[in-house]
C-alpha cells in the first residue's frame, strides 16, 4: 500500500484546517446586522488548555481566556456562559482538533472559542479556535507566537478575527477613547484602550483642556485648552510631540477632522462672530463653512467627507444642521426638542447622535441621517452628554452623571447594555473614539 | 569877653545836644517798641497764615481722600459688580444695561484703563455650546459699551462657557448667579 511521507499529510492538513476557514466565508447568518443585539449569541469560553505545566502557563492560561471572554462580551453580541455549567474540563482534552460538540450544544452553547497555550521562556504560542457547535464546523482558526507580556494583543487580535467572521467589519479591538477628567482646578485630556483598560494623562497643561478629537489615522489629537489664558486650539502629534496652536483673538473649540485628510474643522469667532472654518492641520485657514451670524458650533463629519452636521442657533434653538459641502445647502435635521447639540455622525454614515435637553435634563438621542423618528437612548438616570461612535458603529460612548459624579459610559448602538467604561478619581467627560487604524 | 562867648557857645551847644540825646533816647525807645510790635505782629501774622495753610491742606487732603476712596469705591464696584443673562440668551437686560452705563462712566473718567469682559455660563447645557454662549455674552457687553463711547481697542472678551462657575449648586439659584458677564482690570 502507498503511504504518504509525514510531510504531506501534514501539508493536507494544514491546507484542510486552512481551506476549513476559508470555504465557511462571512458568516451573516450568525449576526443580524439589521437588528445586531436584538439576540446575544450563547458563546463558551472555557479556559484554555495548557500545553505545558506549570505555574506561568496556568495563570496565563487563566487570564487569557479570561480577556478573551472579557472583550467578546464588551462588544454586545454574545452570551457569555457561566463555566460552572461546563460538561467538559479542557485540560482532560488530549487533542483541541478533537470535539465532542455534544458537550457543548446541550448546555446552549451555540459557539465555542478553544485554546491552547504554551510557554517557552518570554514566549508564548496561542493556538485559538473558533467553532460552531451546532454545525459541527470550524469556523476561524489561528496560531499566534509573541512575548508572554503581548498576551493581551494576541487575544485582541483573535477577537478581531471572530468579530470579522461574524460581521464583515474588524471590529474595535485596536481603538482608543480620548476624554477629559478634571481633578481639582483643572481639567486634562487622557486616552484608554477601548475597553477602559490602560487609562493615561496626554496633556500636562495644569489648566482647563477640553472636547479631544482623534485625526482618521489615529495620529493626531486636536483639543481647546485655556493654558495661556484663552480658549487656544492645539494640534499635536501623539508620538513625535510636534503640532500647531491656534490662538486667535475669541475662541477656539470644538475641532473636528475631516475623515482621511490632514484637516479639520473648528469654530473660531475673531471675527466677532463664532463660525465654522475649514483649517490645515497646521492651522492655516482655509475657508469658512458656516455663513451665519450667531452661534454655529461642534462639527462633526460623514464618513465620506462629504457632508458636516452641526448646531446652529439661526432659527431661535440650538438645533442640528446639515450642510452639502459640494453644494454647500444646509439643512436642518432635528426637529424635535428645543435644545439640541453634541453631534456625532456614525461611522457607518446613516446616522447621527446627539445630546437633546429637556426640562434641565440632557440625554443621548439617535436620529437618521434624513431626520426621521428621533430615538431616546438614555432615560431618567442622570445627564447624559458626548456621544461618540465606535469605528464600526456597533457601539457609542458617552458621559453620564448618573452615578453623581460624571463617568465615561458606553452602551449599544441601539441603547442596551449601558454599562460604565472606567471611573478616576475626579470627573471625567467629553470622550472620543478613535477610528482605530493607529499601529498598536 | 571870649571867655563868656565861649560859655555862650558851649552853652548853645551842649543844651540843645542834651536836648538831642534825651529826644534820641527816647526815640529809640520809641523804635524798639514799634519793633517788638511789629515782630509780634509778624509772628502772629506768620502764625496765622500757616494755621490758614494747615487748614487749607486738611482740607485738601481730605479731599483728596475722599476722591481716592471715591475712585476706589468705583473701582471695587467696577470689578465686583456682574451683570446677568437669561437662559440660553445673551440679550442685556435692563438692569445689567444700567450696570454697563456706570461700567462706561468709570471707563470714560480713566482713559488710561483697560477692561476685559468674561462670558459665563450654567452648568446645563453642552460644555462646547457653552463657551460659544459665553463668547456670545462677552461681545454683547463690549458692543454696548462701544456704542457708549468706550473704545473697543481698550476692551477685550473671553468666554469661559461653564467652566468657572461662582456657585457650584445645582438649583435654579446658583444657575442664575453662573449666568453673568464679570469685568476684570487688565
Amino acid at each position: 500500500m502507498k503511504y504518504y511521507s509525514i510531510k504531506t499529510i501534514c501539508l493536507i492538513a494544514l491546507a484542510y484546517f486552512m481551506i476549513g476557514t476559508g470555504i465557511c466565508g462571512a458568516g451573516y447568518d450568525y449576526i443580524d446586522i439589521t437588528h445586531p443585539f436584538l439576540r446575544k449569541i450563547p458563546i463558551a469560553i472555557p479556559v484554555f488548555k495548557k500545553v505545558y505545566s506549570g505555574d506561568a502557563t496556568e495563570r496565563l492560561s487563566r487570564t487569557a481566556s479570561d480577556l478573551l471572554a472579557e472583550t467578546l462580551d464588551f462588544t454586545g453580541y454574545f452570551k457569555i456562559l457561566d463555566r460552572a455549567a461546563f460538561l467538559v474540563d479542557m485540560q482532560t482534552v488530549t487533542s483541541l482538533a478533537n470535539v465532542n460538540f455534544h458537550n457543548w450544544t446541550s448546555i446552549g452553547a451555540e459557539l465555542l472559542v478553544t485554546g491552547g497555550v504554551l510557554i517557552q521562556g518570554d514566549q508564548v504560542e496561542m493556538e485559538l479556535r473558533l467553532y460552531d457547535t451546532f454545525k459541527e464546523k470550524l469556523l476561524v482558526g489561528k496560531r499566534y507566537k509573541g512575548l508572554i507580556k503581548d498576551q493581551r494583543k494576541i487575544v485582541r487580535r483573535f477577537c478581531s478575527e471572530i468579530i470579522f467572521f461574524l460581521t464583515g467589519d474588524k471590529g474595535i479591538f485596536n481603538s482608543e477613547i480620548a476624554f477629559v477628567s478634571k481633578n481639582s482646578e483643572n481639567k486634562e485630556i487622557y486616552i484608554c484602550e477601548f475597553d477602559g483598560y490602560n487609562p493615561r494623562q496626554i496633556t500636562h497643561l495644569k489648566s482647563i483642556t477640553l472636547s479631544p478629537a482623534w485625526s482618521s489615522d489615529g495620529k493626531w489629537l486636536a483639543y481647546t485648552s485655556y493654558a495661556k489664558g484663552k480658549p487656544d486650539l492645539y494640534i499635536k502629534h501623539l508620538r513625535e510631540k510636534r503640532g500647531a496652536v491656534i490662538s486667535k483673538k475669541g475662541i477656539n473649540i470644538t475641532p473636528a477632522w475631516v475623515p482621511n485628510e490632514f484637516a479639520l474643522a473648528a469654530t473660531l469667532s475673531f471675527s466677532g462672530d463664532p463660525e465654522i472654518y475649514l483649517l490645515t492641520g497646521t492651522g492655516k485657514v482655509i475657508n469658512k463653512l458656516t455663513k451665519n451670524r450667531g452661534i454655529d458650533v461642534s462639527p462633526t463629519w460623514s464618513p465620506d467627507g462629504k457632508h458636516m452636521a452641526f448646531v446652529s442657533k439661526r432659527s431661535g434653538t440650538p438645533q442640528i444642521y446639515i450642510k452639502n459641502i459640494a453644494s454647500g445647502a444646509v439643512r436642518r435635521l432635528t426637529f424635535q426638542g428645543q435644545y439640541n447639540t453634541q453631534p456625532s455622525w456614525s461611522t457607518k454614515g446613516d446616522k447621527v447622535a446627539y445630546s437633546g435637553m429637556e426640562s434641565g435634563r440632557n440625554n443621548i438621542f439617535v436620529i437618521g441621517i434624513d431626520g426621521k423618528d428621533p430615538i431616546q437612548l438614555t432615560h431618567d438616570q442622570g445627564d447624559n452628554e458626548a456621544p461618540s461612535w465606535s469605528p464600526d458603529a456597533s457601539l457609542i460612548v458617552f458621559s453620564s452623571t448618573r452615578e453623581g459624579p460624571s463617568r465615561i459610559y458606553v452602551m449599544t448602538a441601539y441603547g442596551t447594555d449601558q454599562r460604565r467604561l472606567l471611573a478616576l478619581r475626579g470627573e471625567q467627560t467629553e470622550p472620543d473614539w478613535s477610528r482605530g487604524m493607529g499601529s498598536k | 569877653m571870649r571867655k563868656k562867648l565861649l560859655i555862650h557857645l558851649a552853652m548853645v551847644l551842649v543844651i540843645p545836644g542834651f536836648l538831642f540825646t534825651v529826644s534820641c533816647a527816647k526815640k529809640t525807645i520809641r523804635s524798639e517798641t514799634s519793633l517788638t510790635q511789629e515782630a509780634e505782629d509778624e509772628a502772629a501774622a506768620e502764625k496765622a497764615k500757616q494755621e490758614e495753610l494747615a487748614r487749607q491742606q486738611a482740607i485738601e487732603e481730605q479731599r483728596l481722600q475722599e476722591e481716592a476712596e471715591r475712585m476706589a469705591a468705583a473701582r471695587n464696584m467696577f470689578l465686583s459688580e456682574d451683570i446677568f443673562f437669561e437662559f440660553d440668551s445673551a440679550v442685556l437686560l435692563a438692569e445689567a444695561q444700567a450696570i454697563l452705563r456706570k461700567k462706561a462712566e468709570w471707563l470714560i473718567n480713566d482713559a488710561e484703563a483697560t477692561a476685559t469682559i468674561e462670558g459665563h455660563c450654567d452648568e446645563r447645557g453642552t460644555n462646547e455650546y457653552n463657551l460659544v454662549l459665553g463668547d456670545r455674552r462677552a461681545e454683547s457687553a463690549k458692543t454696548f459699551l462701544m456704542d457708549l463711547g468706550v473704545e473697543g481697542s481698550r476692551l477685550s472678551c473671553i468666554s469661559y462657557g461653564e467652566e468657572r462657575p461662582v456657585d457650584p449648586g445645582h438649583n435654579e439659584e446658583a444657575w442664575a448667579k453662573n449666568r453673568r458677564g464679570h469685568f476684570t482690570i487688565n
